[in-house]
């Protein structure tokens, strides 16, 4: 069955739902009520720190646990109590699970084998899935003889060649070094992409999630956080959480005041402006406890002579130290309220600071993120 | 300083290693030569040479009954041992029920109960039943016995195996029958080859309980060297213990190299 005709048979039903997915164990909630829905043919990762009910939500989906409550849907089949070897989803371990004691055709022909299909046949899918994992001489090799990264493309190979519903992978390219990572990620890519699976990706690397995927699902405790594309998740994280969790930011903690349809934040002696988009998609109580978030990107450093270039929101900092990366300067930054601070200048045409300078730091009022620093706050 | 404290050290524990090997093994070289003995009696050292006593071991019919009676019980406990042992060991390693810790110690007990009490208990059941002096009869018992050495090496062979090699089989499409069959097994099988040598091992020499449990008309090897050791006193039966000895050692090798075989991840 290929992808269209599926999407025919299922009526262009997303290719899984979770509703109010939750797992106990004893008293803890390793996943405590999920709420998702994938489209075929997208690649959604759930990326979050370890112990925050990813992997768990992972293998219930694949069926290797039970889940306490809530129902999985896949293609509009409730698969909730179906058991894993009739759920006909593909998954790739961290450790790749190849079968020692089968070469390589052997592992990729498993799955057909399982699905009763002729021989001839099997031979034909399993050279073909080799060539597109590019390790078509490989097939008589035992797993042994390969390498870290050839033995993850057969699993991935093994996963994908009997055309699953969905294809989950667990952090698959977390024993790997990071080159080696970097390849694989573009592979996984495409090779996804060739064959319009409906990938769920497993990952604690932010990088990897924001290079890999349509969207991504942040876990904490046992929840989803946040759920959107990379883009949505770095400019506009609804928590502190996600906003240290993605990438780098410069947390700025205040009282806000509202002041019509924007607001303030008082901090000490600043009082900074909060754009009105930002306080409408966060919101926050007068005279409560918020944070705002401003990403090393977005933040202008301004000679202290040079007030002109200020803007509205402003504060007084020290260069502490200046990191060259080639196409950027990284700046590490002390405030006079002796908080820390990053920011990230591109190399051309800006002058550079030292050491010691004493500078300004300013933002355009909407690069700024409001976020509820209250409670729950890392 | 550390040199010259070391160097006698050593050198007492390497005498205290050969020490304790001639005491294990001696014992059982002493019988070698006594089998190719010229005197008409068991004695050591012999005072002669001579092979007539292999002779009678290979040709006398209470010998050859002895060993193929003997290779017969081992042999059918040996593979029922196994098949019942390879099961529990999937049980205890991969089932989730109430009272597991209880069944593993039952199927252990024979490890640590005294043997002569089995036999005891055994007997007086066979006796009742009307199955002593017979095949089954002492396989039976003998399964019993060398059932926790199967048990014990194939859980120890499902230990060292990949959880996610039986997950990945199940994701792929292998019901719980398949998975065993194409992956548990071919990965644990020299666990359950080393588990039916020493099944095998264990009904082979098993004496104790073989003498409640047979009669004249079925006897096993060693029950056979223990009556004849009472009555009479020629060097057959040391020729005999060679023999068994040899078996036993090569199963014990076989063992060995089985272990050896255990793929690699």
């Amino acid at each position: 069955m290929t992808t269209s005709d599926r999407l025919a048979a299922t009526g262009g039903k997303p290719a899984l739902v979770l509703r109010g997915l939750a797992k106990r164990f004893g008293d803890v909630a390793a996943v405590d009520g999920v709420d998702l829905e994938v489209r075929r043919g997208e690649f959604l990762t759930l990326l979050g720190p370890s112990g925050s009910g990813k992997t768990t939500t992972l293998r219930m989906i694949a069926g290797f646990t039970s889940q306490s409550a809530g129902t999985i849907e896949i293609d509009g089949v409730d698969m909730s109590r179906v058991p894993p070897y009739r759920r006909d989803v593909g998954m790739v371990f961290q450790n790749y699970a190849l079968y020692p004691h089968m070469t390589v055709a052997e592992n990729v022909a498993f799955p057909l084998q399982m699905r009763h299909m002729a021989r001839a046949e099997i031979k034909r899918q399993v050279a073909d899935t080799l060539g597109l994992v590019k390790l078509a001489s490989h097939g008589e090799r035992y797993p042994r003889q390969l390498s870290g990264g050839q033995q993850q493309r057969i699993a991935l190979a093994r996963a994908v060649v009997f055309k699953p519903r969905l294809l989950l992978m667990d952090e698959p390219l977390g024993a790997l070094d990071k080159k080696l990572r970097e390849s694989l990620q573009l592979e996984i890519m495409h090779i996804s992409r060739e064959l319009g699976a409906t990938v769920i990706y497993v990952t604690h690397d932010q990088e990897e999630a924001l290079v890999m995927s349509d969207r991504i699902a942040i876990f904490r405790d046992g929840r989803i956080e946040q759920l959107g594309g990379g883009e949505d998740l770095y400019d506009r994280p609804i928590s502190l959480f996600v906003a240290d969790f993605i990438g780098e930011s410069n947390i700025l903690r205040g009282r806000f005041e509202r002041d019509g349809a924007g607001g303030w934040l008082n901090r000490g002696a600043w009082r900074l402006r909060v754009g009105a988009p930002a306080v409408e998609r966060a919101p926050i109580e007068d005279g409560s406890q918020a944070a705002l978030i401003v990403r090393p990107e977005r933040l202008l450093i301004v000679g202290m002579g040079e007030d002109g270039g200020v803007g509205a929101n402003h504060v007084e900092a020290t260069v502490s130290d200046v990191l060259y990366l080639g196409s950027m300067r990284k700046y590490a930054l002390r405030l006079t309220d002796g908080q820390a601070a990053v920011v990230r200048r591109p190399v051309d045409g800006e002058r550079e600071f030292a050491h010691g300078d004493r500078v300004h730091l300013t933002w355009a009022v909407d690069d700024a993120v409001l976020v509820d620093a209250s409670e729950r706050s890392p | 300083m550390t040199e010259s404290w070391r160097r006698p050290t050593r050198l007492l524990l390497a005498a205290l290693g050969v020490l304790t090997i001639v005491f294990l093994i001696g014992p059982s070289l002493v019988v070698i030569p006594m089998g190719f003995s010229s005197s008409q009696i068991l004695e050591f050292p012999p005072p002669g040479w001579s092979l007539r006593w292999y002779e009678k071991a290979l040709t006398d019919p209470s010998w050859t009954n002895g060993f193929v009676n003997s290779f017969q019980v081992a042999i059918v406990t040996a593979v029922v041992t196994t098949i019942l042992g390879t099961f529990a060991a999937m049980g205890i390693a991969r089932g989730r029920f109430p009272g597991k810790g209880f069944v593993n110690a039952m199927i252990l007990s024979p490890l640590i109960v005294p043997v002569i009490i089995v036999a005891i208990g055994m007997f007086s059941i066979y006796v009742r039943w009307k199955i002593t002096g017979t095949l089954m009869g002492l396989v039976v018992a003998h399964t019993a016995l060398a059932l926790p050495f199967v048990v014990v090496t194939v859980s120890t062979s499902l230990r060292t195996i990949d959880r996610n090699l039986e997950l990945a089989a199940q994701n792929l499409g292998a019901d719980h029958v398949r998975t065993f069959t194409r992956i548990t097994l071919p990965l644990i099988l020299p666990g359950v080859l080393a588990g039916f040598l020493f099944a095998f091992l264990t009904s082979w020499d098993e004496v104790v309980v073989a003498i409640f449990l047979t009669t004249a008309k079925f006897r096993t090897l060693p029950v056979e060297m223990w009556e004849q050791v009472r009555q009479v006193v020629d060097p057959t039966v040391a020729a005999v213990a060679t023999i068994v000895l040899a078996v036993t050692t090569v199963v014990l090798l076989l063992v060995f190299v089985v272990r050896r075989q255990a793929p690699t991840t």
